[in-house]
């Protein structure tokens, strides 16, 4: 556990001239480093999709809006999606198990550090050849530029035919590109845990957060490889003369459906998963408990990761299956609901009987909980298909997905940052401004999101850029427009909190929020070997058995 | 029995919350023929499938809401009641790791929620997609095109587009509506939410539909899977007539459009411009399929898939340059001079 500095002459850079710095974080193969590149450049990513969603509630503040035409309105919702998903969320959840996974297992770096860097900058070269399609593609209609066939790129949507140009390509490109990065973070995380960890890390002692993302890294190796097998079809038909999803020649749409749900459905629990896993570090800290069921946690996580493999034709319920394949995915569906609500049990479970501290860490943990639940609960609905027959393709489902990825992934984002943000920089985020961005946060978040599921109610489906007047939608996508504008104010002070707490944050110590896990016994930031000595471990939280060596962990475990 | 009670109460109950977001829509229609009466409520069935789904979605509405209400409690208890108090300070809590009963106990409630859920559901499904055709039924096929409707009934030789007639169902002799769903092109997907869930027209993968509307009136839907440009305006509107309405209109659907003496310069213009490559007029040369058939065009309320209301005016504007009304749409302006434009505009006009 000894955390004795070590000096090595090239790990002061504070005083190297700046083109030396900018070289050294373009060259750097350090896990730490990697996984703030990861973090900078989903948040940058996360500004570009903010604007394009902002640009998409202004067109449906009301009826018969003009205030982008129709190719504008639906490139906004194609890359709006496909950013978020594949340039923030991903990305950004990579940077954190960069960062995070071998600090708490004791290891100096991941596995393989230099395909962790390739890994990132193939992943970063994917969003970057998106964003070139604004320059360089042409789409539906000869519109000038980015994609507009929805993320899905639904076949034949995607063909030749109807997207000619090469705006469809980009999108293809930019996915195959940063599918093969994830795959190469994905081997990573699992290598490190399998084989970095610690002496006396068991298995069965490693941090849930480790855990979790060693089961997301899993799904990853088995959810993206169909979506680039894809990719390259729809490559091959569109350049090769294939027919996998060319319609007129025999091909099939419905294939593409499938290929893109068997990824796209368990890519939810990719992105999910570490969100627990971040659930589960910061609310024991925060109610001053262990996690409630450890074992049951992992069973979960794990059981989750296979039901989660057979539920994704939920997404396709409206494409005419017959009742047979309703029922079974309408079972599989409901089924993934028990692993997911233990969880919540345990949670509950562990702030029950704590001292629970409304640190603002703590307040995103509660905010993921409720809205968690929500979307969970909606979730449910739209799992009994004749329901979905309803409510799918419409702006429910838009309510209900917006729900887990900005109320649950978003928010366990957010309590991840101010969490961990004193130990990758070494000062606190302001306490102040965190509150103001979680109040305004939140009051935006349901302003927008709880209101957008009543028009779906009322048959207003997704992807439409205007609407009739006299449905009854205009009042509502009114206050759904306010509250997106209320959650980019938040995110505005969140940016200013990062920067300003950066130069002016209170500096802290090793440990601000007396916690419990490996990464908490080394110096804030930490140094580029991490451990100058490598820790042994007795317990699952060994620094609870530092600090109270009269009733340590290890003796119950 | 009193399942079924509780579920219409909910209903009702529906019925009263909502209005203040659907009576809008249907405050303003007054029920004339081709002026929709009809919202698009998903709680507000006049169909069998649909009404069946609503009773089905109040029923989950009912469990999940107690779900909810039960695991918020457990969790707002928590947070009040073990809240950090300042007498707290530097004390820890009593360290708990777990507990198997009550691990057994979350585990086991809600698989059987899960089971309770998916039995009801699976009667759902079974009842809407493995409901027999009746004889009595109407058969119509629907096919998708880039941003309208083509439907076509085999049996009576009707080919109209955008709006379709169906004839309202007693339940005591049901006389439904069957819609085998075609593609012509991208995905769509054909949602008239009060009348039935929806179903996606996939090119080269028919499905199929249907519907037993009980109440006469225009319904409206939309195209609801996106299919490019003018996903929006892929408008839709089922008018359900009583059976002598119904009766009428198929009449006046199986007569050759009637041609008025005036027109015969707009039809010159029409049969020597390429608007015939795309469109049909039956008893005409002109036979296109690419775009909506147009034999008995004013017998529609809206053209241009519903974009705008059939009037002088829009169908000038929308044949001189149909991006005006629906930038994207795959009609080409024609740039036609002004007195053809008026004369085809005419032609129109005579077809009733």
């Amino acid at each position: 556990m000894s955390s004795n500095a070590i000096t090595i002459p090239d790990a002061q850079t504070d005083a190297r001239p700046w083109v030396d710095q900018l070289h050294q974080w373009l060259a750097t193969v350090d896990h730490k480093r990697l996984g703030i590149l990861y973090i900078v450049s989903a948040l940058l990513f996360l500004a570009v999709g903010g604007v394009e969603a902002l640009i998409i509630r202004i067109q449906l503040m009301h009826s018969h809006n003009n205030f982008v035409s129709p190719e504008v309105f639906n490139q906004m919702f194609t890359m709006h999606g496909t950013t978020m998903i594949f340039f923030v969320a991903m990305p950004i959840l990579f940077g954190f198990a960069n960062y995070l996974v071998p600090l708490m297992i004791g290891a100096r770096d991941m596995a393989f550090p230099r395909l962790n860097a390739f890994s990132f900058w193939l992943s970063f070269l994917g969003g970057l050849l998106l964003y070139f399609s604004f320059f360089g593609g042409s789409g539906l209609y000869g519109a000038g530029s980015a994609p507009d066939v929805g993320w899905w790129s639904y076949a034949p949507l995607g063909a030749r035919a109807f997207s000619p140009g090469h705006s469809s390509d980009y999108w293809t490109l930019a996915l195959l590109v940063s599918g093969f990065g994830s795959i190469g973070t994905a081997i990573n995380i699992i290598a490190t845990i399998l084989c970095l960890r610690c002496p006396g890390m068991k298995i069965s002692r490693m941090p849930l957060l480790v855990w979790m993302n060693l089961v997301m890294a899993g799904m990853v190796l088995i959810a993206i490889t169909p979506l680039s097998a894809a990719q390259i079809m729809l490559l091959i038909d569109r350049y090769l003369g294939g027919h996998f999803f060319d319609t007129q020649a025999g091909g099939s749409a419905v294939l593409w459906m499938h290929f893109f749900w068997i990824f796209g459905h368990p890519e939810v629990y990719v992105l999910i998963i570490p969100c627990f896993a971040f659930m589960s570090e910061i609310i024991p800290v925060f109610s001053r408990k262990p996690i409630f069921g450890y074992p049951v946690m992992v069973a979960a996580t794990v059981c989750i990761a296979f039901v989660s493999m057979s539920v994704w034709a939920h997404h396709m319920f409206t494409i005419g299956m017959n009742s047979y394949a309703n029922s079974f995915f309408t079972l599989t569906t409901m089924a993934v609901g028990v692993p997911t609500g233990i969880k919540i049990f345990n949670w509950i479970g562990t702030m029950w009987g704590g001292r629970i501290q409304f640190k603002t860490p703590m307040l995103f943990s509660i905010g993921f909980l409720f809205q968690f639940l929500i979307a969970g609960l909606t979730g449910i609905m739209m799992a009994a298909s004749p329901f979905d027959w309803q409510l799918s393709l419409s702006y429910f489902v838009v309510a209900h997905f917006h729900y887990v990825i900005v109320g649950g992934i978003l928010f366990a984002l957010f309590a991840a940052f101010y969490y961990w943000y004193p130990k990758i920089t070494g000062r606190m985020l302001s306490e102040r401004l965190g509150k103001w961005h979680f109040w305004l946060f939140l009051i935006g978040f349901h302003l927008t999101f709880d209101v957008m599921h009543i028009p779906g109610l009322l048959g207003m489906p997704r992807r439409i850029y205007t609407y009739e007047p006299g449905r009854g939608w205009d009042n509502l996508n009114f206050i759904i427009t306010v509250g997106a504008f209320i959650q980019a104010l938040a995110i505005l002070v969140f940016l200013a909190n990062l920067v300003i707490s950066y130069f002016k944050g209170a500096r802290i110590g090793n440990d601000p929020w007396d916690a419990w896990t490996l990464e908490w016994s080394i110096s804030s930031p930490p140094p580029a070997y991490n451990f100058a000595t490598v820790p042994t471990v007795a317990s699952r939280r060994p620094l609870w058995d530092l600090k109270h060596p009269e009733d340590p962990d290890s003796r119950y475990e | 029995m009193s399942a079924r009670r509780t579920r219409s109460v909910l209903s009702r109950y529906w019925q009263i919350v909502l209005p203040p977001f659907w009576s809008t829509s249907a405050l303003w229609a007054v029920g004339t023929h081709g002026t929709p009466n009809n919202g698009t409520n998903i709680f507000s069935p006049a169909s069998t499938p649909a009404k069946s789904i609503a009773d089905l979605s109040i029923l989950v509405l009912v469990i999940t809401g107690i779900i909810f209400v039960v695991v918020f409690a457990l969790l707002f208890y928590s947070l009040v009641k073990f809240r950090m108090r300042a007498i707290d300070a530097g004390r820890e809590p009593a360290q708990v790791y777990g507990s198997t009963q009550i691990e057994l106990a979350w585990t086991i409630i809600p698989i059987l929620i899960v089971v309770v859920l998916f039995l009801a559901t699976a009667r759902v499904i079974h009842a809407v997609d493995d409901a027999p055709e009746p004889a009595a039924a109407l058969d119509v096929i629907a096919i998708g095109h880039q941003y309208w409707w083509e439907f076509r009934y085999p049996k009576l030789g009707i080919v109209t587009a955008n709006e379709l007639h169906v004839p309202v169902s007693n339940p005591d002799h049901p006389t439904p509506t069957f819609l085998q769903l075609l593609s012509a092109d991208t995905d769509h997907s054909f949602w008239v939410p009060e009348l039935a869930g929806k179903t996606d027209l996939i090119p080269n993968h028919p499905n199929r539909m249907w519907m037993d509307p009980q109440r006469t009136g225009v319904f409206l839907g939309q195209c609801a899977q996106y299919c490019g440009t003018q996903h929006a305006k892929m408008l839709l509107r089922v008018s359900v007539d009583g059976s002598e309405d119904f009766a009428a209109w198929v009449r006046a659907q199986q007569r050759p459009a009637v041609e008025g003496g005036g027109a015969i310069a707009g039809r010159r213009a029409f049969e020597r411009n390429a608007c015939i490559n795309c469109h049909a007029v039956a008893g005409t040369p002109a036979d296109g399929r690419f775009g909506p058939d147009l034999t008995h065009l004013m017998s529609r309320a809206t053209i241009a898939a519903g974009a705008a209301e059939n009037t002088h005016q829009n169908l000038r504007l929308w044949i001189q340059n149909p991006s005006a009304i629906k930038p994207g749409s795959l009609m080409p302006a024609m740039k036609l001079s002004d007195a053809d434009l008026d004369a085809v505009v005419s032609y129109m006009e005579t077809l009733h």
